[in-house]
């Protein structure tokens, strides 16, 4: 929870999100045209997305499909049946005058979302339900300065609008939400989540109170936020808004407001005297949609471990600290590429390296898991040289470097640079021998009671090796050495 | 011999078969007869295809050469402008869409014309089927080819019913042999009694929606209209039929209408709804109601009182359930993809001038009381309320088929009226449905079949409600009342 400090007083803030995800699916939630991102402008419209004269909609099956199988990842009750409402306005880019949307029968009802955050603690946020919608098209108000142009691609594409409760009280709360809810969607197959290309939309509804009161402040909607950094950002600008309009005596106004991305701030888009009245009425084109349990049962059964049940196997199984494992999970491609590295190997050094060394590497390119310069299995033949103590945890990271530089396996590195960890105590026991003899002087002075110097006999022995010598070894025989009178 | 253009489709299609006639000399008989019709300004079409006509009937006789010919092979027929033909323009009547061209072809015409049938043209209706008259239409108003013999009455152009007004007046003119009709409150059963010919509206979901221009889609539903019984069992066969393109179609097989002809009515229970004894009808409506009863009586049913209590709510309800949906139906003419587009200053202004010069007054009332009924605050007391009672409309007839087979009724309160009366009386207007509008709203089928004239000369029929998928023993009992009835009045023009 976040509190905002005030002038009269602390505030609370209260924030619920409703996010649009696109479906994944093979056509749209009414015709039978392509969905793909990116296409040329109106070449993925038919007749129906068009709403030309005597065409009728058809439900997508895959559609229902992959609304039910989010409904059951997001743990909420599933409605057998669910009916399709019009949603009624007039805009260019809204061809039959009407969104086909689910008003008062949702296909899915109430669920819920577990976040587990940094500071350990675990928060469930209520989901209000998820229902299904056409996505309108486009309109483009740039290409002429007299004329609007209008894409029709994206109308009749299958939204699931997924609404939450009023249950966040921080920013961070809510990019933790959008994370997660994006990670399960994304474990599911259902949406692919990507907010850069839309096919993922958040809008954000915030309201202040007054820390200790339980009653809810009248809330501003916020459209437009399109990345989890601008819904941090908007709600930072807007609590403290409302908190400044609230304590200089004013009241907030119910209201629809925009995030403008460029100013960071938000604006009034439209209060509620102006809000359309959507007329909203069952369509009478479509039937209400009656699943049938088994249809359910069936999609329940084929469900894939979603992020809470694999953070916990990857605690269990492989030893893996609770916020180490919330961090492999987040996505699900990380995941898996930790599973495969981790594979008959040591979990949590496999882990180690796939956050710590791994992680650094892929952010200080700006790489994507997927584009990653290191496969799993390349990432798992170092954690092998490792675990068979071929390599010290420092030459390890040197290796490591090298095999992002060149792409060469772990061992082709060690093999070619000459890299061998030595790990004969003889060998080892030569160049001590020889480094104290060497230096005699400050032998003495360690044994005096100088013990910074222990460093620097370390140091000196890793030159002389070239840095192969195993750390772990040569402590040993150095404390060895310079306690004893051996020499 | 008979005049080609007097032939049944029946006939017709014994004469092709044996080779007596060719589809050529039908189809040009009968672009001679609309040819007649138009010099005579009944203006049924709205556009004449007769060139394609021409094309279609050599094609079917190709076809009959080689013995493919389907089962309405070389019958030229009227196709209401309201089923969108690929490559012809489909207006519904309407200023709005003068100019469209649709690159689709109706699911119902597409099986007509599988099945070899000719198309003369499109017909004229009241603007997206808006209407009880055939005058709503920004093409003008449908001339019925009958016209009164009351001296006082017969200078007057009368209207030949609606909304399937083309329809009606080309099948009773002698230009078609039948037609395609929807009936979304009656408007293939009140123009077939208008003009004495036969219109059944099926089942909804018979016939599949997709390519209708849509007016209340949980209403609308297509239908044929012929001269005879057999007619339009043997058109309703070819065009209905489950289609995966519209959700609201049934899929369930569609029957050997034709075998259910002429059968016997003996035993069968044919209900009297005591709720559409309307008093102040006019006493000859009832009469040929009676005479109707007893025709079916004499052939062997028995006539049964039945109960139709929420009789009185249907038209109220009707009022509203097809207004608002026919607001947000008609919410996709906005003048930006398609049809006309009047320019305005912004979007708004665009939207306003496109749909105030492209729509009629008719069609602007209804989008008006359906857009009030669906808003904010008013929805529960008309909308919902309107569906809780058609609910009750549809368990009436569950329970009046409890206790017969096919229920009899008049189809209208009078006989066709001149045009420009009950114009500016909307709710006159809307009492020519009031029999017609209760198996819409419970979606039921329908089959309306002329019984007799009037004094003044007018044709009147009778109209017949059958159970949901049951049109055979609909059309058994209509072809058992077409028997009795004999009706064989031509009107005053035919061409």
């Amino acid at each position: 929870m976040t509190i905002l400090q005030g002038a009269t007083g602390e505030w609370e803030m209260v924030i619920g999100l409703e996010v649009h995800a696109q479906v994944i699916s093979n056509a749209k939630l009414f015709s039978a045209a392509a969905t793909t991102f990116g296409a040329a402008p109106n070449a993925q419209v038919s007749l129906v997305d068009a709403a030309f004269p005597g065409m009728l909609p058809v439900l997508n099956e895959k559609c229902i499909e992959q609304a039910v199988r989010t409904g059951l990842g997001l743990k909420a009750q599933i409605n057998l049946t669910s009916v399709f409402d019009r949603k009624n306005y007039f805009y260019a880019d809204l061809p039959a005058g009407y969104q086909i949307s689910q008003f008062t029968q949702p296909i899915v009802g109430k669920g819920e979302i577990l976040l587990d955050m940094p500071d350990g603690v675990t928060r469930c946020i209520g989901i209000t339900r998820l229902h299904l919608e056409q996505d309108a098209g486009k309109s483009m108000h740039d290409q002429s300065p007299s004329e609007t142009f209008v894409d029709l691609n994206r109308a009749g594409v299958a939204l699931m609008e997924i609404v939450s409760e009023p249950d966040m009280r921080s920013g961070e709360e809510a990019g933790a939400y959008l994370k997660k809810l994006r990670a399960i969607l994304r474990y599911l197959g259902t949406c692919d989540g990507n907010m850069e290309e839309g096919s993922m939309r958040c809008d954000v509804n915030l309201s202040m109170r007054r820390k200790g009161e339980t009653a809810f402040g009248t809330r501003c909607e916020i459209k437009n936020v399109n990345s989890i950094r601008f819904v941090q950002q908007a709600i930072e600008y807007e609590s403290h808004r409302q908190v400044e309009v609230l304590e200089s005596g004013g009241t907030i106004i119910q209201e629809t407001r925009l995030w403008d991305t460029a100013k960071g701030i938000t604006r009034t888009m439209r209060s509620k005297e102006d809000a359309h009245d959507y007329r909203y009425f069952p369509d009478p084109d479509l039937l209400p949609l009656v699943l049938d349990p088994a249809f359910v049962e069936n999609i329940r059964q084929h469900l894939p471990e979603l992020p809470d049940d694999k953070r916990a196997r990857f605690i269990t199984y492989y030893g893996l600290k609770p916020y180490d494992a919330s961090v492999l999970v987040a996505e699900k491609a990380t995941a898996d590429f930790f599973e495969l590295v981790a594979a008959g190997r040591d979990g949590k050094l496999a882990a180690n390296w796939v956050t710590v060394e791994l992680f650094g590497a892929l952010n200080k390119r700006g790489k994507t898991i997927e584009e990653s310069p290191v496969s799993a299995e390349a990432l798992g033949g170092l954690v092998d040289l490792i675990s068979a103590q071929i390599l010290s945890g420092r030459m390890a990271k040197e290796v490591f470097e090298a095999m992002v530089e060149t792409g060469q396996s772990a061992a082709q590195i060690v093999e070619e640079r000459g890299l061998k960890q030595v790990t004969d105590s003889g060998a080892i026991e030569k160049e001590v021998d020889a480094i104290l003899a060497a230096n005699g002087d400050k032998v003495a002075e360690y044994r005096s009671g100088k013990d910074k110097l222990f460093g620097f006999f370390v140091g000196q022995v890793m030159k002389a090796t070239e840095g192969k010598a195993n750390p772990a070894l040569l402590n040993e025989l150095l404390k060895k050495k310079l306690s004893g009178s051996a020499v | 011999m008979t005049k080609l253009t007097d032939l049944t489709i029946t006939e017709a299609v014994h004469k092709l078969n044996a080779k007596d006639i060719s589809a050529v000399e039908l189809t040009d008989a009968h672009i001679a007869a609309c040819e007649k019709a138009d010099k005579a300004a009944l203006n049924i079409f709205i556009t004449p295809t007769y060139d394609l006509a021409r094309h279609q009937a050599k094609e079917s006789d190709a076809r009959r050469a080689v013995g493919q010919a389907g089962a309405l092979d070389g019958i030229p027929l009227a196709i209401k402008d309201l089923f969108c033909t690929k490559g012809v323009r489909t207006t519904a009547a309407s200023h709005i869409l003068n100019n469209f061209v649709p690159t689709y072809e109706s699911t119902v015409t597409q099986k007509l014309f599988g099945a070899g049938g000719v198309m003369l043209g499109k017909v004229n209706l009241d603007e997206f089927a808006m209407g009880s008259s055939g005058v709503t239409s920004a093409f003008g108003p449908t001339i019925s080819p009958w016209s009164g013999t009351d001296p006082a009455q017969a200078a007057r152009k009368l209207v030949p019913g609606g909304s399937s007004s083309g329809s009606a007046a080309a099948i009773a003119a002698r230009i078609a042999m039948g037609a395609t009709g929807t009936d979304t409150g009656g408007s293939i059963r009140q123009p077939a009694s208008f003009s004495g010919i036969v219109g059944i509206r099926p089942t909804y979901g018979r016939c599949s929606r997709w390519g209708v221009i849509a007016y209340a889609s949980s209403l609308d539903q297509a239908g044929s209209m012929a001269r005879t019984v057999g007619d339009t069992a043997l058109m309703l066969r070819t065009m209905a039929g489950f289609d995966p393109k519209d959700a609201t179609s049934v899929d369930v097989p569609v029957p050997d209408y034709l075998a259910a002809l002429g059968g016997s009515v003996k035993g069968m229970k044919i209900g009297i709804p005591h709720e559409y004894r309307i008093d102040g009808i006019n006493p000859e409506t009832n009469a040929l109601w009676d005479k109707g009863a007893a025709i079916l009586r004499e052939a062997g049913a028995e006539i049964v009182p039945i109960n139709l209590p929420h009789t009185k709510y249907a038209l109220p309800v009707y009022y509203i359930i097809a207004p608002a949906e026919a607001s947000s139906n008609l919410a996709r003419y906005d003048g930006v993809r398609f049809g006309l587009r009047v320019e305005g200053e912004n979007l708004n202004d665009m939207y306003a001038a496109t749909r105030f010069a492209g729509f009629g007054k008719e069609v602007r009332r209804r989008i008006m009381i359906g857009t009030y009924v669906l808003s904010a605050g008013y929805y529960d007391a008309y909308y919902r309320k309107a569906q809780r009672v058609r609910r009750l409309i549809r368990h009436d007839f569950l329970q009046a088929f409890e206790k017969c087979d096919a229920i009899l009724t008049p189809p209208s309160p009078g006989t066709a009226f001149a045009i420009g009366e009950k114009q500016d009386d909307p709710l006159q207007m809307y009492l020519e449905d009031v029999f017609t509008v209760t198996l819409n709203l419970a979606g039921l089928p329908g089959i309306c079949v002329p019984v007799g004239l009037a004094q003044n000369g007018l044709p009147m029929g009778l109209q017949l409600i059958g159970r949901a998928f049951d049109e055979t023993t609909l059309f058994k009992v209509a072809s058992a009342l077409e028997k009795g009835a004999g009706f064989t009045a031509k009107p005053p023009f035919t061409a």
